[in-house]
């Protein structure tokens, strides 16, 4: 049996009490072909430096932990072929995000963000749990189904050029929740977030480059849902011009 | 140093199903109160994102609780609580209507009703589905519905490392904070913990890196008992190599099970599941798994070891699609199989535990203020097997229950002494920092979680047997007694992920001396606990709880009754 082959990552390391800037370590060991990226890490991890800090859990692609920059792309690295790399793999930490150890980032903000955008069924009189389940069908399930896939990986916010202008900016990720809300036929918050959505840093900032659709692991396609809440949200305005206040929907 | 003091009404330890549903319930009935949640992750990254098939409630006209309530106590091979269940199965349907009105995208009929699917062990159509993503959905939308709370006050990445027990009083928790890596003191009148199941004790496992038991091992080490721990479910259907799980409702959707030879093995020989096939209960068709297996009968060529397969390519690329995409998306991805072309190599794989911390009916343990739900907790619905999709739905039935009955025991309780509790607070600190900064040590971590995973597998497996469970026993003891010398490679304060596996490894050192210690005493077969050596279940002298309690001198077995009612143990055939 052959050796098997050895590949080389260069990890970004930082330590804010030791480090002023973050430098870079690089790790030769041996991969198994069928590993993940994160398995590498793992292994670097348990078997060779235990002071690498790095998030991770269910491993299955669906918790969202382990987002990091693989050669510079945002990948979720539990769904990241080791094998589709050539000898030497960058690992840093996501971009657009600060960076509080090693490949771990600060997501404080963006967990605002997703506050925001109130990401919850809103309607004007609630409901109890005897009344039962509210009736939707297939198609309206359909309508917003896609957007609630999200597993807040995070990697939309490192690959968009306006997160990384415009650090407010509300992201691919919290506007294409909010539009999952908009467009449930459960709820009746569209006015409330269409609000929020015609402020400064949401919608509007958006410059269409896509890049979110085409980083997202879960194929939610934000970059739609930005679109179609743009569309929403001045519908929501032009109709509130012509119809006294009250009158809307 | 003096040591950080954070004061709420209620704290809630986990961020998964059971500790938002508990955050809620108590939002909900009074928002004058205020709740800390403490959870070593951000919510939704909880391990309740990886349930894939469904959650059971009662929900078509061919249904009642009588059905549901009489397959749980068979499932759980009758060491189920029998008051338990029936209120279980009452409050079940309700809860499932709260997560459709608080935005979950339950899977539909065509009239707009919510659809349900067939599982294992249960006699009719009950499991309410959002296609095979059911964990996820039900999880980020309790996330954020929880959101609308401001009362609710997040500790997320925040690691708990002691219970504080004031005589035999719940005060709060002492907790870590991961990002800082400073400990601080999180005070309420009344705790729950909703930190989830210890797989991660086992190799072969479907659960995350963060399922370590450490609401377990913390109430454990207070003094409550750990309860029928011996009862590990094996999930018939784990993707070799990984673990990563395929759910039952591939089966439920009409998947067969073959052997080597094509066979449906659950169909051409007795494995005591009858009719039911492919959608026998779990035990019973892991323990079938393994004697294919035994019996040479299991797939050997390939990469992947001894296994067997799970054909679907019969149910064609819509309804895989529809259905169950994310089984598609897990066998492509992780095994490189499309099960619309090809079957799925599969072989059991450790998934849950029916036992935990011993709770009441209310979540109420033996420490006043303490409560536990979800899968730390042994409510004794489960027994000594679980029906799939029932554990979403417990979860939520006895998350808002524990949540509430912790509200109300809130509002009678006294706060306790701030400055013994302080002393307390400042020596645990002292003793994660000592931890921290600790140069001896010859014991790799990763060393010793793998003996002790070799050792959980080989003596607490689908089967078991005295000699094989008792040097489990000792294993662990040894490995216990190894962990003193635990090497730290890490001595930094911020985001010392190394110190928080070195307290994980902790935790599930000591659940797995709970564990193998109530598998030795338990000498009969019930549900999931199958001996070699006692192949029968022995009712008359193990129709019981098994508890266990630590102490300094090694843990202490017992037993405690089991409540029956009008259903009367039989013979578990199906």
């Amino acid at each position: 049996m052959s050796d098997p082959p050895k590949k080389t990552f260069v990890i970004t390391r930082f330590d804010p009490d030791v480090d002023e800037v973050p430098k870079t370590q690089s790790y030769e060991i041996a991969v198994d072909p069928d590993w993940k990226v994160l398995d590498a890490v793992n292994y670097i991890k348990d078997e060779v430096d235990g002071t690498l800090s790095h998030r991770w859990s269910c491993r299955m692609a669906v918790c969202g932990s382990c987002g990091m920059m693989v050669n510079g792309e945002p990948r979720l690295t539990c769904k990241d072929s080791v094998s589709q790399y050539g000898d030497t793999v960058e690992i840093t930490p996501l971009s657009n995000f600060p960076v509080i150890r090693d490949l771990v980032v600060d997501m404080d903000g963006f967990m605002d963000k997703f506050k925001k955008v109130k990401p919850w069924i809103i309607r004007a009189k609630e409901l109890a749990a005897e009344d039962g389940p509210v009736r939707q069908s297939p198609e309206e399930l359909e309508e917003f189904k896609q957007f609630s896939m999200c597993i807040n990986c995070m990697l939309c916010y490192s690959a968009c050029p306006v997160v990384s202008n415009e650090p407010e900016f509300l992201g691919p990720a919290a506007i294409a929740l909010g539009h999952r809300y908009n467009v449930d036929s459960r709820d009746e918050g569209a006015s409330e977030r269409n609000a929020i959505f015609r402020g400064e840093g949401t919608v509007f900032s958006c410059s269409f480059a896509n890049e979110c659709s085409e980083v997202c692991p879960k194929n939610v396609d934000p970059a739609a849902a930005v679109n179609q809440a743009k569309f929403n949200a001045v519908i929501d305005w032009a109709t509130g011009l012509v119809l006294p206040s009250g009158e809307k929907e | 140093m003096e040591i950080e003091v954070l004061r709420h009404d209620i704290v809630i330890v986990g961020g998964g199903g059971a500790g938002l549903r508990a955050a809620i319930a108590v939002a909900e009935a009074d928002p004058s109160v205020s709740i800390g949640m403490v959870s070593k992750v951000y919510p939704m990254r909880s391990h309740t994102v990886s349930a894939e098939g469904g959650a059971a409630a009662v929900a078509r006209d061919d249904d009642d609780f009588e059905m549901h309530g009489y397959d749980t106590v068979k499932g759980s091979d009758f060491l189920g609580d029998q008051d338990v269940i029936q209120y279980f199965v009452q409050e079940a349907p309700k809860e499932l209507a709260l997560l459709e009105h608080w935005g979950c995208p339950w899977s539909r009929n065509e009239d707009g009703t919510v659809a349900t699917r067939a599982f294992g062990g249960m006699s009719t159509k009950r499991t309410w589905f959002a296609t095979d993503k059911v964990g996820f959905h039900m999880l980020h939308a309790l996330f954020q519905h929880s959101m609308r709370f401001d009362q609710i006050v997040r500790y997320d990445e925040q690691f708990v490392t002691k219970l504080l027990v004031d005589g035999n009083t719940i005060r709060g928790v002492a907790a870590l904070d991961i990002r800082e890596g400073v400990m601080r003191l999180v005070l309420g009148r009344a705790v729950v913990l909703a930190t989830g199941g210890g797989g991660k004790a086992f190799p072969f496992t479907t659960n995350g890196n963060i399922k370590t038991g450490d609401g377990m091992a913390l109430a454990y080490r207070a003094g409550v008992a750990l309860k029928d721990m011996e009862f590990v479910q094996y999930h018939p259907t784990g993707l070799p190599g990984t673990g990563i799980l395929i759910t039952e409702a591939a089966r439920g959707e009409g998947g067969y099970l073959r052997n080597a030879d094509g066979e449906r093995f659950l169909v051409e020989r007795d494995y005591g599941v009858g009719t039911k096939a492919e959608l026998g209960p779990r035990d019973m068709i892991s323990r079938a798994i393994i004697q294919e297996i035994e019996a040479g009968r299991a797939v050997t060529q390939g990469d992947w070891g001894e296994h067997v397969y799970l054909d679907l390519t019969h149910l064609g690329e819509e309804k895989i699609q529809s259905r169950i995409p994310m089984v598609r998306e897990l066998s492509k991805l992780y095994v490189g199989v499309d099960p619309v072309h090809d079957p799925i190599p599969i072989r059991p794989v450790v998934h849950y535990m029916m036992g935990g911390i011993d709770t009441d009916i209310e979540g109420g343990t033996s420490i006043d203020g303490l409560y536990a739900a979800g899968e730390c907790a042994s409510v004794s619905l489960n027994g000594a097997n679980r029906l799939g999709s029932n554990s979403l739905t417990e979860c939520l039935v006895f998350g808002a229950r524990s949540g509430r009955k912790a509200l109300e025991f809130a509002r009678g309780a006294s706060e306790g002494d701030e400055s013994s509790l302080r002393s307390e607070g400042a020596n645990e600190a002292g003793r994660v920092d000592a931890l921290r900064a600790k140069t001896s040590g010859t014991e790799k971590i990763s060393g010793l979680r793998r003996a002790l995973n070799d050792t959980m597998e080989s003596g607490c497996g689908v089967y078991r047997e005295e000699a094989s469970i008792q040097a489990s026993v000792d294993t662990v003891q040894e490995i216990k007694r190894r962990f003193e010398d635990v090497e730290i490679q890490d001595h930094s304060k911020v985001f010392n992920t190394e110190l928080i596996s070195v307290l994980e490894l902790s935790n599930m050192i000591d659940i797995s001396e709970a564990l193998t210690s109530c598998a030795v005493v338990r000498k009969e077969s019930r549900g999931a606990h199958t001996r070699r050596d006692f192949p029968n279940r022995d009712d008359q002298n193990f129709l019981h709880h098994s508890l266990c309690h630590f102490d300094s001198t090694g843990p202490k077995v017992s037993t405690k009754p089991v409540t029956l009612g009008k259903w009367e143990p039989e013979e578990r055939k199906y």
